[in-house]
This record gives C-alpha cells, structure tokens and sequence, in this order.
C-alpha cells in the first residue's frame, strides 16, 4: 500500500523533495551547519532512493506518466478535455530515468564532496540552496513531457548553474566566466521560448507527444522547420558541441570542484533534449537521415577540436573541459547513426548498437569526467593552484587522489578493464559499419586523449615533492569513491549496466510511437 | 534621509501601496495580476521608505536576515500545499468545491467574482507574494547597501 503511493508518486516526489531541501535550506543553516550538512545529503539520498524506485518501476512495467494537479495520478486525458492532454504530465521512460540516475548519483557525490571542500568558504547556505535548485533542474529537464515545462526547468538549470560558476570569484575571473555563461543560456533559452511558442501556435498544445502526434498528422511544415532548428541548435550549444563550444572551458574551468562534475550531467540534460527532441517530437515528421548526419557531423566536430585544443593547454580543469567537449562528441556520434538509421533494415544490424554506445557514453562519461573533475578540486583544494607547470610530486603525500586520477584518466583513454573501454567499443563497432572513416577517427581521438592525460598524469603526480601537502579529507574521498564504484562495476560487468540502464533506454528512445502512446492512449495502465 | 515634505509624502502612501499590494495578490485568480505582481508592489514600499528615510535608518527597520526567511517560508508554502495534495496529485487542488477556506463552487455564468474560491491558488498566490517580497527586498536592500551617502554642502 505505502510502497503502492511512494511507487506511483516517485516521478512528483523526486522533483518535490530537492525543492522543498533547498528551500528549507536557508532556515535550517541558522540552526547549525552541520544540520544543514545533514538535511543536504538527506535529501539527495532520499532522491537517489525514489530514483531506484522508478527505475525499478519503469524497468519492469513500462514507461510512467504522472499528471500534475489531476483527479488521479496517470489520468493523462481528463473526460472534459476533449481529448488533449492540458495539464503537465511527467512522461518516465527508460531514457528519461536512465538520466534522471545519472544526474542524481553525481549529484550526490558531488555534495558529499562540497561538505569539506567548501567548509571554510562563506556563503555555504545558498551554495547548497543553489546546488539543490541545480539537481531539480536537471531532473526536471529529464523527467518532463511537456516543451514549456522543459523551457522552465531549463532556466531554474542555467541560472542556478550560472550563480555556482561564479561562487568563487577569483579576482573576478570566474564572474566573466559566469557572466559568459549567463548571457549564452538565456540567449538559448529565448530561442528555446520562440520554438515552442511557435510550435504552441501551429499544435495548440504543449504536450511532446501531442505535437509529435499531430506533426505527423498535418506534415512537417516550413515553421516547423525553423522551430526545429531553433530547438536543436540551442540544445546542442548547451550541450557544449562544438562550433558552440566556447562557454564550456570558462564555465568548467572557474566553477568549484564538485560544481565542474555536475556541470557535466547538467550538459547532459541538454543533451538528453536534444535527444529528445530529434527522436520524439520531430523524429516521426522530420527526415531523420539529415537529423542524425547533423548530429554525426556535429559529433565527429567537437570529438576531434575538443582533444586537439585540450593537448595544449595548461590549467588542469580547461584541459578536462575540453576533453569533456571531445567526450560529448561521442556520445552526438553514437546516437547520430543511430537517428540516421532509424526505421531502415540498417537499425537493427548496427543503428541500435551505436545508439546503445553512444548512451552508455553518457553514463560513463558523466562517472569518469566527474571523477575527474573531482581530483582536479581535490589538487586545487590543497597547492591552491591549478596551473599544471606549478604542480609536481603531488603521488608522494596525495596517494588516495592520484589512485582515483589514475582510474579517471584510464577510464577515459578507453583502456580496459574501466567503463570508458566498453561504450568506446561498442562505438567503434557499430559505426565502422555505418562509415569506416568515422569510427577511425573517433580511435584517433581517444589515442590523443590517452596522451593529454599522461601529459596531465606525469605533471602532477609524478617527479620530487615540491608541496608538502596531506592527503584531501574523508567526505571528498567518499565522493571520489562513489563514482569510482559506478567506473569499475561498469567496466567490469558492463552487461549488468547494458541490460539494466541502457538498452531499455535505446529502445525507449527510438520508440517516438510507443511514447505517444502511452500519453495519449488514455493513460491507464 | 529627505526633506519632511518627502518624508510626509512617504507615510501618506505607504499603507495605500501596501493595501494595493495585498488586494493584487488577494484578488489574483480574480483579476489581472497575482503573487508575483502584488508582491513586487509590496516590495516597492520597501524601496520608497528606503528613499525617503536613508538607508542607514532602514536598514535597522527591515533586517536582510528577517527578508531571508520570509522568502524561504513563502517557497515552502507554495510547494507545501502542492504536495498535502498528493494522495490524488501533487499540486492537485484539494481544497477547491469543499466549503472551507476558499473552498465555495463557482455558479456558472457571468458574475462579479467571487473571492472564496478556487481552492489552492489563492493560497499559492499568497505564497509567492510571500516570496517575492521577500526577494525582491532582499535585492533592494542590497543595491542600497552600496549607495554613497552625500552631504548637502557638498551640492
């Protein structure tokens, strides 16, 4: 009966709780910190609780919808609608909780991390306040079926990212990158508006899978297309893909350490719309083969000027950030063959594979540059510095911290046995079938980045003691070691992640009808 | 801090802004405007006694802390009385039709605009007024903190 409730209430409760924490957060550090400390991590737990839950859920029964402010949880089509969806409705398939796993296992390791990198800064309550409306973001983003709730969600994201990157001014380095970043989002999210609004005027509804529905009903028409473009262009310069590129080494680069990884998964929400967007609401009008070359071509962009402009630089957190730009190009890559293949005989021989890498890249990639970018905040936390030229000899004092870089930087070269090796593969496999010269490329690429991080490797770590530092304290540890978990189980077992998360959410995304339906189809189970 | 004429002035529209403010956020599922806009009004008495009275003496009345707070509570309210509605939704509005607080059906047809109706979206209207007075006086506060203050000689 309560396992009934909690289970069906899990897609409003997994918004609502990360909420209701960051706004109880304010009153309940005046109280004391270390209960604030507590309440924080509470309630990202419980949200990583409810998140199992629906992935549980959904993984056995089928996608989930729940409807806001209905009679009834899942009546998605009211009596006296008419037979449109008019309320906002949470539409949970594998994809969307696939996500909706990543975001809040990062975020969680990233505020554990933030409790003793942050404890000697000020202004800690609006920084955990900030963190929490940033995982809501996110989640939001995932969750939601419905084009002005994911604009909402979008902008709640990119504001309160916006706030973090800046949080620690830096002689005013990292406002200008903040500022960057501010004026990129909303200049995209006014895009974003103008897509929907025209989508709004030509569909009269908001609901994905109503505009999908009736798109393909009335033809993909001229305004469609530029909503269209509007849409994907904005959501893949979120997305950090290249020509769009140049708010991501500032923003990742001057946010504090546990901000930087989750910066990572909150691209990838954007990206996750992207993918949306390209597959559910235009994926059924649109041509899909120019769709998806758009995506491969972007892809195959930002793979190889992402590792190229990485190789020269000297501060560790832009060279991740470049990297981070590279590694998305994997993921655009994996998932474009799959959209240009969608509904061919090609599909099921290698499309649906290389959509399957391309989204294991993604949790991956989120685990290891999160890692990453953790060590980095780690490295930063103790000499203060993060110009590679300055560091030097940290193995001998911080050996926990080079042990966790050494599992990041292989994971992401692609060596086996960590979780990089096995979506990379999966990649090249599939796309060598699609068009040899792209899979080439992409193992050049991981190559180069194989050499950026032995370069980041030896600089660091290795050679004489030049600080006399201690190893960083427990709770940073404890979040390093979270996602190090997630690296090796992966890597290890990835038919344990490929059975679970992301075949489920292949198919679940290359299904638009199956998504329609479920919305539209009355909405009983 | 102004002249007594200012000052005068000030006092007398004070509690007119406030009323207006409060009927705003009140009359918010009946008419135009709402939380947000009726707590911007409220907010903007903030900023004329700001004025009138310097900053220093307003600062010592409105307390940046006390804004805080009141901001915080105003969130949690609103997403409170979203989730007591969750045995149906969340959001759901439980509190509409039942002959409570805002609780009276609406009759069908033209009418003047009953007041105790409509359930939740009254309370969630006060809700963000709560929170936009808040904020909004936390930002004023803020933006006063670095104005320079001038002597008359110096004019």
């Amino acid at each position: 009966m309560i396992w009934e409730f909690l289970a069906n209430n899990s897609p409003a409760l997994i918004i609502a709780i990360p909420l209701i924490a960051a706004f109880a957060t304010s009153l309940i550090s005046r109280v004391s910190t270390r209960a604030r400390n507590i309440w924080v991590i509470l309630a990202l737990v419980l949200t990583e609780i409810f998140v199992i839950i629906l992935l549980y859920q959904v993984f056995n029964f089928g996608t989930k919808v729940y409807v806001f402010g209905a009679s009834s949880y899942n009546l998605t089509l009211p009596p006296d609608s008419g037979g449109i969806p008019i309320r906002i409705i949470f539409v949970v398939d594998a994809m969307s909780i696939f996500m909706a796993f990543t975001a809040s296992t990062v975020a969680l390791a990233g505020v554990i991390y933030s409790i003793s990198c942050e404890n000697e800064q000020t202004g800690q309550d609006k920084y955990y306040t900030l963190l929490l409306l940033m995982t809501v973001g996110m989640l939001g983003m995932m969750l939601t079926g419905d084009l002005f709730n994911f604009f909402v969600f979008l902008e709640i994201n990119s504001l309160a990212s916006a706030a973090l990157v800046a949080y620690r001014v830096d002689r005013g380095i990292a406002v200008e990158a903040a500022f960057k970043y501010a004026i990129i989002s909303s200049l995209g999210g006014l895009m974003v508006l103008f897509a929907i609004g025209i989508l709004y005027g030509q569909y009269d509804a908001l609901n994905m899978a109503m505009v999908a529905y009736r798109m393909q009903a009335t033809g993909f028409s001229n305004l469609d297309k530029i909503a269209m473009a509007l849409l994907t262009v904005t959501l893949a310069m979120k997305a950090g893909a290249i020509p769009m590129h140049f708010w991501v080494p500032d923003g990742y680069g001057k946010a504090p350490g546990a901000i930087s990884a989750m910066l990572v998964t909150t691209t990838y929400a954007s990206l996750y719309g992207l993918f949306r967007m390209c597959f559910t609401v235009f994926g059924l009008a649109a041509n899909t083969v120019t769709l998806g070359w758009f995506l491969i071509i972007l892809g195959v962009l930002s793979m190889f000027v992402g590792v190229t402009m990485a190789l020269v630089q000297h501060d560790i957190k832009r060279l991740m950030a470049y990297h981070s730009v590279s590694q998305t190009g994997y993921m655009l890559l994996g998932v474009g063959v799959g959209l240009a293949t969608l509904g061919t005989t090609a599909f099921n021989q290698y499309g649906l594979a290389a959509m399957e890498g391309g989204i294991f890249h993604l949790i991956n990639n989120s685990m290891y540059k999160g890692l990453l970018f953790l060590t980095a905040g780690a490295i930063i936390y103790r000499i203060g510095t993060s110009d590679l030229d300055k560091m030097g000899g940290l193995g001998h004092s911080m050996k926990y911290t080079m042990i966790f870089f050494m599992i990041g930087a292989l994971a992401i070269a692609g060596i086996p046995p960590f979780n990089g090796f096995a979506s990379k593969l999966l990649i090249y496999e599939s796309v060598y079938q699609f068009n040899p010269i792209l899979s080439i490329i992409a193992m050049i690429v991981s190559i180069l980045t194989l050499a950026s991080f032995v370069k980041v490797f030896h600089s660091a770590f290795m050679g004489p003691k030049r600080y006399d530092v201690k190893e960083v304290p427990l709770p940073m540890l404890v979040g390093m070691g979270i996602l190090t978990f997630f690296i090796i189980l992966f890597g290890l077992f990835p038919n344990i992640a490929m059975q679970y998360l992301v075949t489920p959410a292949a198919t679940a995304l290359s299904d638009p009808v199956g998504y329609i339906t479920r919305v539209l189809g009355g909405g009983s189970l | 801090m102004m002249s007594k004429i200012v000052r005068t002035q000030a006092n007398f529209l004070y509690p007119l802004i406030m009323i207006f403010g409060f009927y705003i956020v009140a009359h918010g599922h009946l008419t135009p405007g709402g939380g947000f806009q009726g707590g911007a009004v409220i907010a903007t008495g903030v900023a004329l006694i700001a004025v009138a009275y310097s900053y220093k003496n307003v600062k010592t009345w409105i307390k940046k802390t006390r804004l805080t707070a009141t901001e915080a509570i105003g969130l949690l309210t609103f997403i409170i009385t979203a989730l007591l509605g969750i045995s149906r939704s969340f959001f759901y509005n439980w509190l509409a039709n039942t002959g409570l607080l805002f609780g009276q059906p609406v009759p069908y047809g033209i009418n003047p605009g009953y007041l105790n109706t409509a359930g939740t979206l009254p309370i969630m209207n006060f809700a963000v007024g709560i929170e936009v007075l808040g904020g909004l006086g936390v930002i004023i506060m803020y933006y006063l903190h670095y104005i320079k203050e001038v002597s008359k000689n110096a004019v």
